[in-house]
C-alpha cells in the first residue's frame, strides 16, 4: 500500500484526518518520512495542515510564540531570538535545520531532540488542538498524543540567563552524547536565585535535573559553589545506550559537561 | 609537496615527472557534474524490488517456513527460500581452493548469525516488497549462541558451523597459522626482562556512502547484465556462477564505479540472489541495501585479539617475540582464513627478532561474518605491535623512537619468514619522521642506512 | 495504486509526472524524472549526499515528499554547468582533488552552492558549518573545503 499525504488548510480538519488508524502527522518529513524510508510499515497515511498561524513567529512584550512548523533555521535567524539561536543551530545540518521544526522536534526520540530540551529548560507551554499543557506533562504523555502541537509558548531569557550545550564526538556537528540546557537567574549578590536545567539523552525524552536545580539555590557559580549540584546530577537519570555512547559513559560525563556549562 | 631527493640518491634514477605534480583524476569530472554512473543510477521499466527477510536470533534451527500470506499480498511477485539457490552453499576464497563451502546463500534449516538471510521477497515496489516480507513466518528453535573467540575455542562450546566441525579454521598447518624461527624459549631464558600483553579490537564497518546493492536486468539473449558496485568483480563473477550453476558467458557484470568500499565490497553477497530473481521472474531487479543493513549486515572488520610476549634486552635488542593472534570470522569464512593468515605473515612486524613463534587463528562466533577492510590482517596488529614496542621502551629506560632505529629490519636481514629483506626504507621514514616531528634522536641513529650495513 | 500528480521547475525546465503517493523528492528526481545527480546515501537524513536545492534553500530530497514540492523551484548538481561550462564550484573541486568516489560530490556541491550564494566570502568556518550535514567517507574533507574557498576567491574574483 503507498503512502497517502493528505493536505489540510485548517488544523482542525488535518486532526479529525490524524484519527484514522496508521496516519502519522508530516511536519518537516526528518522523523516520519525517514521512519517510511526505514521500512516502518506502520505508518500507511499522512496528514498535513498548511495554516499559516503554524508558521509565525510572534514576540510580544517579552514572550514569544512559535507555530510548530517553524523551522529550526527560522529561529536560529530570527533578530529577536538570539538568546536560544544556540539551541535551534545544534539541531543537524544546514539541510535538517531547514525541515526539521519545533512541533517535530518535541517528538524527536533521543539522541534527538535538542530543541526540545531548551523548551523544557524554558518552561515553554505547549498548545496543541485540544488546549494548552507544560511541556513537562506534554513530554510525558507524548506517546499517545493524538492532538497537533499548533505551537510552543515561553517567556523569552536574557541572553546571559539561557545557557545550552550539546556534546557530540564529530565536529562540528554530530548527535548528541548528551545536550544540556539551564535558564539561571542570579540574586544581587550573584548567588543562584532560580534555575531549570533540562537534560537530553540522560533518558528516552529531554528530562529535566531536579536535583542539582535544588543544589544550586543559593550557591555560587564557583567550582565549590557547584559541586552539590555535580554530584546530583545523575539523579533519576537513566541515559541511553545507543551507537554514539554507552549509558554509563554518558553518566560519567554528565556532570563534567554540567559544570563547563555553570562555570564557562 | 616537497620530495626529499636525499635519500637513495645513489639507488634512484632521478625521473620523476609524475610524482609530486598535481594531475586531474580521469573521473572527476563525471563526479562534479553528477553524470559518473553508479550501479543505482540504472534504473529499468518494471524494475522488482528485493528485501530480504533476516534472521532476529544467533544461532537457531529453522523449524519451519510459511510464505503463503506474503505470497498473497499485493504486489508481490516471487518469493525464494534456500531451496530455489542451484548451489546454495558456497564460500568465496573456493576459486583458490580455500574450502571448504561453508555459507548459504539463503539459510537452509540454520541461522548462525542475526541478521542472516532467510527468505527473499520480490515485489514491484520497496514498500509492498516490506509489508510482504513482515507476512513471512519463520518457526524457529533458539540455540545457545557464542560471542567471544576465546569461549568458542573451549570444549563443549556450541558448534558454530557444521561445515568446518569445530569453531575454527583448519588450515594445512592445522589449527592455526604457524611461524617457528629460532628458539623462543632461549630468546626468553636469555632476555633482561620479559613483557605480556594482551589486545584486542572491536568489529568495524566500513560505512561507505552508497550503500551495497546492485541492479540486474535480464537481456534478450538469455544473458543477464548485472550492474554492481563490488569491489571484487571476478571474485564476484566467478561465485555468482558456481552459485547459480550458470557458465560465465551468460554473465555480464558492469562495476568499477564504486561509492566507497574500503573493502567493504568484495564479498559476494547481493549479486546471485538479484540474478537468481531476474531469471526466475524476467524481470529487472534492484537489491540495495538499506543504511541499516549496510551498518548491520556487510562484513566488518574482524575483531581480533593479539597477545604478545617479548624478550628484551637493557641495551634495547628484542631477543623473542611470541605472539598469538586469533581472528573473529563470525559465522562464516568469507575473506577471514586469509586476513588471519596475513596476520601470520606481518608478526612481528618490521623489526629483526633473531627467536620469533607466531600462532593465528582464524575462530568461529555467531557474530556477523567479518571480512575484508584496509590492511585487515595487518592494521589491528600494527596496533599491538606499535603499543608494545613503546610500552617496551618505557620498561628499559629508553626512547621509544630509538628503541625502535635498534630493532627495524634492514637490508639483508632474515625475516621471520626466512625471506631475505631487501629495499627495506625504515630506517629512512623513522630518520625524517624525527625530523618532522621534531623528535631529536642520537646522532648515530640519524647516520644509519637501511642498505648500507655498516653505517 | 493511486498516483499523485507532482509539478515543479527543475533546473530552469518544467517538469511534470504522476508518482505513488508518499514518493520522496529523490525517488521521482532519480527514478521518473532522470536527474540521478543526488545520491541517496542513508534515506535518513544523516550523509547528505541527496542534498538539493528547493526556492534557495538547502533541503534533504530523500525526506521531502515530491507531492508537496508544486511550484517549486529545484536545483542540483546536473543543471549547474551552463553550456557546458563548469560552475566555478564544480572547477575548484575538479582542480582540487576535491572527489574520491564522487558519491557525496553532488550533495557537497549543493549545500556549498547555498553557502556561496548567501555568503560570497566565507570564513574557513563558515565553509565548515556549510558542509556539516555532508558526509564524506574517503575522508577527503580539507581539500573539499579548500575548493569551496578557491571558489568563493574566483567568484568575487570575478565580481570585481
Amino acid at each position: 500500500m503507498a503512502l497517502a499525504l493528505q493536505t489540510f488548510s485548517t488544523v482542525g480538519d488535518a486532526n479529525a484526518a490524524l484519527k484514522a488508524t496508521g496516519t502519522r502527522y508530516l511536519g518537516g518529513g526528518t522523523l516520519v518520512v525517514r521512519a517510511a524510508n526505514e521500512g516502518d510499515i506502520s505508518v500507511s497515511g499522512l496528514v498535513r495542515s498548511t495554516d499559516p498561524s503554524l508558521s509565525a513567529i510572534e514576540i510580544d512584550n517579552g514572550k514569544a510564540r512559535i507555530g510548530a512548523s517553524v523551522t529550526m533555521a527560522a529561529i536560529a535567524r530570527h533578530p529577536e531570538l538570539g538568546a536560544i539561536a544556540k539551541a535551534a543551530r545544534a539541531v543537524g545540518g544546514p539541510a535538517i535545520r531547514n525541515m526539521a521544526t519545533v512541533g517535530g522536534n518535541l517528538f524527536a526520540p533521543a539522541p534527538y531532540g535538542d530543541f526540545a530540551v531548551a523548551l523544557l529548560a524554558l518552561g515553554a507551554t505547549v498548545d496543541t488542538d485540544d488546549g494548552e499543557m507544560p511541556i513537562e506533562d506534554f513530554l510525558a504523555g507524548r506517546d499517545g498524543s493524538r492532538a497537533i502541537v499548533t505551537s510552543v509558548r515561553f517567556e523569552l531569557p536574557k541572553a546571559e540567563n539561557f545557557r545550552f550545550l550539546k556534546v557530540s564526538r564529530v565536529k562540528p556537528k554530530g548527535v548528541s552524547v548528551l545536550s544540556i540546557a539551564a535558564a539561571l537567574e542570579q540574586a544581587g549578590d550573584s548567588t543562584v536565585s532560580s534555575v531549570r536545567i533540562a537534560l537530553g539523552c540522560m533518558a528516552d525524552r529531554p528530562m529535566r535535573a531536579r536535583g542539582a536545580e535544588k543544589a544550586l539555590i543559593g550557591s555560587t557559580l564557583n567550582q565549590d559553589g557547584i559541586a552539590a549540584a555535580l554530584a546530583a546530577a545523575g539523579e533519576g537519570t537513566s541515559p541511553i545506550t545507543d551507537p554514539i555512547a554507552s549509558a554509563w559513559y554518558r553518566a560519567e560525563v554528565l556532570p563534567v559537561h554540567l559544570g563547563r556549562l555553570l562555570l564557562g | 609537496m616537497e620530495l626529499r631527493k636525499s635519500y637513495f640518491a645513489d639507488q634512484r634514477k632521478d625521473g620523476l615527472h609524475e610524482i609530486g605534480q598535481p594531475r586531474p583524476r580521469l573521473d572527476s569530472p563525471g563526479h562534479v557534474t553528477g553524470k559518473t554512473a553508479y550501479f543505482a543510477d540504472r534504473n529499468f521499466p518494471g524494475m522488482l524490488h528485493l528485501k530480504m527477510v533476516r534472521s532476529p536470533h544467533h544461532h537457531a534451527r529453522i523449524r519451519s517456513i510459511d510464505t503463503s500470506e506474503a505470497e498473497k499480498h499485493p504486489g508481490v511477485v516471487k518469493i525464494l527460500t534456500a531451496k530455489d539457490v542451484p548451489h546454495n552453499v558456497y564460500t568465496i576464497l573456493i576459486l583458490i581452493q580455500v574450502g571448504p563451502e561453508d555459507e548459504t546463500v539463503l539459510a537452509d534449516g540454520k541461522v548462525r548469525w542475526k541478521g542472516e538471510a532467510v527468505v527473499a521477497v520480490l515485489a514491484e515496489t520497496e514498500r509492498a516488497a516490506q509489508e510482504a516480507a513482515a507476512k513471512v513466518k519463520v518457526d524457529y528453535e533458539v540455540l545457545p549462541a557464542v560471542f567471544d573467540m576465546e569461549e568458542a575455542l573451549k570444549p563443549g562450546a556450541p558448534l558454530v558451523n557444521e561445515y568446518h566441525g569445530q569453531n575454527y579454521y583448519l588450515y594445512d598447518s592445522g589449527e592455526c597459522r604457524k611461524v617457528r624461527f629460532g628458539d623462543v624459549e632461549a630468546g626468553f631464558a636469555e632476555a633482561d626482562h620479559i613483557l605480556e600483553q594482551s589486545y584486542q579490537s572491536s568489529p568495524i564497518e566500513h560505512a561507505p556512502t552508497e550503500t551495497t546493492g546492485c541492479v540486474v536486468m535480464p537481456e534478450g539473449n538469455d544473458r543477464f547484465t548485472c550492474y554492481t558496485n563490488t569491489q571484487a568483480m571476478f571474485f564476484t563473477l566467478d561465485n555468482t556462477s558456481i552459485i547459480l550453476q550458470m557458465p560465465g558467458s551468460k554473465l555480464h557484470f558492469v562495476g568499477g564505479t564504486v561509492g566507497g568500499g574500503f573493502g567493504g565490497k568484495v564479498d559476494v553477497i547481493v549479486e546471485p540472489i538479484a540474478i537468481l530473481g531476474a531469471k526466475l521472474t524476467g524481470r529487472p531487479v534492484s537489491f540495495i541495501y538499506s543504511r541499516e543493513e549496510e551498518m548491520q549486515i556487510s562484513s566488518p572488520r574482524a575483531a581480533e585479539k593479539v597477545v604478545i610476549k617479548d624478550g628484551v634486552m637493557n641495551d634495547g635488542r628484542i631477543v623473542a617475540r611470541q605472539v598469538t593472534g586469533y581472528t573473529d570470522a563470525g559465522a562464516y569464512s568469507r575473506h577471514s582464513p586469509y586476513g588471519a593468515q596475513k596476520g601470520a605473515a606481518h608478526y612481528p612486524g618490521p623489526y629483526t627478532i633473531p627467536n620469533v613463534w607466531i600462532d593465528t587463528y582464524c575462530v568461529y562466533t555467531n557474530r556477523t561474518p567479518s571480512s575484508a577492510m584496509r590492511g585487515f590482517g595487518v592494521t589491528i596488529g600494527d596496533f599491538a605491535l606499535e603499543v608494545q614496542m613503546d610500552k617496551l621502551a618505557r620498561l628499559i629506560g629508553m626512547d621509544p623512537l630509538e628503541f625502535r632505529f635498534i630493532n627495524a629490519y634492514r637490508d639483508g636481514d632474515t625475516k621471520a619468514h626466512r625471506q631475505p629483506t631487501e629495499g627495506a626504507a625504515l630506517i629512512e621514514c623513522m630518520q625524517e619522521a624525527s625530523r618532522a616531528a621534531n623528535w631529536p634522536v642520537a646522532e648515530k641513529y640519524m647516520a644509519m642506512s637501511s642498505y648500507k650495513k655498516g653505517a | 495504486m493511486a498516483k499523485v500528480p507532482v509539478q515543479f521547475t527543475l533546473n530552469g525546465s518544467e517538469k511534470a509526472e504522476f508518482v505513488e503517493g508518499g514518493t520522496t523528492l529523490l525517488h521521482a528526481l532519480r527514478d521518473k524524472i532522470g536527474d540521478t545527480s543526488p545520491k541517496g546515501g542513508c534515506h535518513q537524513g544523516t550523509c547528505g549526499a541527496c542534498s538539493v536545492i528547493i526556492d534557495g534553500e538547502l533541503r534533504l530530497s530523500c525526506l521531502t515528499l515530491a507531492e508537496t514540492c508544486g511550484g517549486a523551484d529545484i536545483r542540483t548538481t546536473s543543471g549547474l554547468a551552463e553550456a557546458g561550462v563548469l560552475h566555478p564550484l564544480q572547477r575548484a573541486f575538479l582542480d582540487a582533488f576535491a572527489t574520491q568516489c564522487g558519491f557525496c560530490t553532488p550533495g557537497m556541491i549543493m549545500a556549498a552552492k547555498v553557502l556561496l550564494d548567501h555568503t560570497p566570502n566565507p570564513s574557513r568556518e563558515d565553509v565548515v558549518e556549510a558542509l556539516s550535514g555532508n558526509i564524506c567517507r574517503c575522508t577527503g574533507y580539507e581539500p573539499i573545503i579548500q575548493a569551496v574557498l578557491t571558489a568563493a576567491r574566483a567568484n568575487s574574483q570575478n565580481a570585481a
